[in-house]
């Protein structure tokens, strides 16, 4: 049980935090790195994302004529949103007091709040570009969100809790357990993750090219501080969706005391699973050619059908009479 | 039932089920045909890793035996087979889109749920530990039949045909430890002799109306279409 009073958790809960947003730059760069390396280029040093952000920062931010305080709050709402819903992934330790409050729909709300905000930004401003990237976002999340509470529901049926500190803590106690429930919502989580973070072959988030965009159509009427903002958030999404998936599926190394040795222990723990994630991101990127839009339906139908399979192959393999 | 019960072997034996139900799933969204014989072999393999499997936890050697059989019958000559065929017919790049992909898929999910409800009374014998995969087997053979359902394409058919076997396969596998040897080498070269007859009809198939979609083999003969036309240039 998690003590609501000890200081050492909330400390470590704001540690967390922070670890979540300088961290994250540092992961894209990463992969960058790696895919400029696979298509035979130098790449990007790996501090270039945190000089593009400190750039961003200092720029005067621009708006336009017909933006309203809706244009002006997004991109605070998008990454307060995006920084809460990292707070409750376990990321280094398990019993962290921000884990034990919330718990995974509160998750996916922070991420959906994040989201609604991301596409009335889009569409404020009113120049069709981001009317349009606003109505893919929601075209893609509309499908990917069912998908991905199926594959959470599989998860939380076999550890009998909605809560992720939980659900580790059952990962970890039950050992090495070949699951079918959980290879399945693991697939399904994958192709959810690539959807959700606008990665190849969903999204391109390299370019700029206007008949596929969907997150720059967005995000392309920002400048200065507020493009900032919301590239950063983005960057924690990914960087969200990887400790996720690690730290679920893989979740040993995590620390479950609070001590410096176990959570030295998980910071390295985590650093090299990202970075093998990292590795697969990119490798998967360079194989895989970007689908057409109408396309993207069927990938998230898999997506579903997959995590619909955990759910059955929990229920008739692992309980069933 | 308890996972933590079961040893490492049967665990293993679970996946292996469970991933030969997705790709009985893939099978049925699958457009193209090669792709469609790739997965169905992957099928074949998974099963015959998953006899292998059965005869170590069991000890039953000769399950090694069909183990070696199912891998060379349904993971190599049968889709090679089916691959000269395709091959023959000129049929590579053909696709065939679903209609309404998502509600075939929705109703192959409901037709698993539904063979697990069917199977509930039969998994309270005490077979094995195991006896749950008997209602994903039958999963496998419904969602065959299913494939045999919406597609109109007859090699696509005979695929689904072939898919509905393997359920069989892994429903005597994994429920009794396997059928009696002179029982298996029977179903194995049925299957094999089947796979050469439909490559024969196909060939009927195509020379007696110029496609393989099954569709058009409801007009009853060609002078009747003959009818048909000359009436539609009358009325012109």
């Amino acid at each position: 049980m998690v003590d609501f009073l000890n200081p050492t958790g909330w400390a470590l809960a704001l540690l967390q935090m922070l670890l979540f947003s300088a961290g994250a730059p540092l992961l894209i760069a990463w992969v960058k790195r790696i895919k400029s390396r696979l298509q035979n280029r130098r790449g990007p040093s790996l501090l270039q994302p945190y000089q593009d952000l400190r750039k961003l920062f200092g720029k005067e931010a621009v708006m336009a004529h017909t933006a309203s305080p809706v244009f002006r709050a997004a991109p605070y709402i998008v990454f307060g949103a995006t920084l809460v819903a990292a707070s409750v992934i376990p990321l280094l330790a398990i019993e962290l007091p921000t884990t034990a409050i919330a718990d995974v729909i509160v998750l996916v709300g922070f991420l959906a709040l994040a989201r609604f905000f991301l596409a009335l930004a889009g569409m404020d401003v009113g120049t069709s570009f981001g009317g349009m990237g606003a109505s893919r976002e929601m075209l893609i999340s509309a499908l990917a969100e069912p998908a991905m509470l199926m594959a959470i529901f599989t998860l939380t049926m076999s550890a009998h809790s909605t809560n992720l500190s939980s659900v580790i803590e059952h990962v970890l106690d039950a050992g090495l357990l070949l699951r079918p429930s959980f290879l399945f919502a693991l697939l399904g989580l994958l192709l959810v993750a690539v959807a959700e973070t606008g990665r190849i072959p969903v999204d391109n988030p390299a370019t700029h090219l206007e008949l596929t965009m969907v997150h720059e159509a967005m995000i392309l009427e920002y400048s200065g501080r507020h493009l900032a903002l919301m590239e950063w958030a983005a960057q924690i999404k990914l960087m969200l969706y990887g400790v996720l998936l690690s730290n679920i599926f893989l979740p040993w190394g995590i620390a479950s005391r609070l001590d410096a040795g176990s959570l030295l222990l998980g910071l390295v723990v985590i650093v090299a699973k990202l970075a093998v994630l990292g590795v697969i991101l990119a490798v998967s990127e360079t194989v895989v050619a970007k689908m057409r839009l109408f396309r993207v339906p069927a990938f998230l139908n898999l997506a579903f059908m997959l995590s619909l399979l955990g759910m059955l192959s929990h229920v008739i393999l692992e309980v069933g009479a | 039932m308890n996972l933590m019960h079961l040893s490492l072997l049967e665990q293993t034996m679970l996946v292996l089920s469970a991933l030969a139900l997705f790709l009985s799933f893939a099978l049925l969204a699958q457009a193209r045909l090669t792709t469609m014989v790739h997965l169905f072999a992957w099928q074949g393999g998974l099963l015959a890793l998953l006899t292998a499997v059965v005869a170590t936890v069991g000890g039953a050697h000769h399950l090694y035996i069909s183990a070696l059989l199912t891998l060379s019958l349904k993971a190599l000559l049968i889709p090679w087979m089916l691959h000269r065929l395709i091959r023959r017919l000129q049929l590579e790049r053909h696709q065939e889109r679903l209609e309404r992909q998502a509600l075939v898929m929705m109703s192959g999910a409901a037709l698993v749920i539904f063979s697990y409800w069917v199977v509930l009374p039969v998994a309270r014998l005490e077979l094995a530990d195991t006896r749950n995969v008997v209602s994903l087997s039958l999963g496998i053979i419904q969602l065959g039949m299913l494939l045999m359902v919406v597609r109109r394409q007859a090699v696509a058919q005979v695929i689904g045909f072939m898919s509905m076997e393997n359920g069989l396969f892994l429903a005597a596998v994994a429920a009794t430890q396997g059928m009696p040897l002179v029982v298996e080498l029977g179903i194995a070269f049925d299957v094999l002799v089947a796979a050469v007859l439909f490559g024969v009809f196909f060939f009927h198939i195509r020379e007696s109306i110029d496609s393989l979609d099954v569709d058009l083999l409801t007009r009853l003969s060609e002078a009747e279409q003959e009818k048909l036309a000359s009436e539609a240039e009358g009325d012109a």
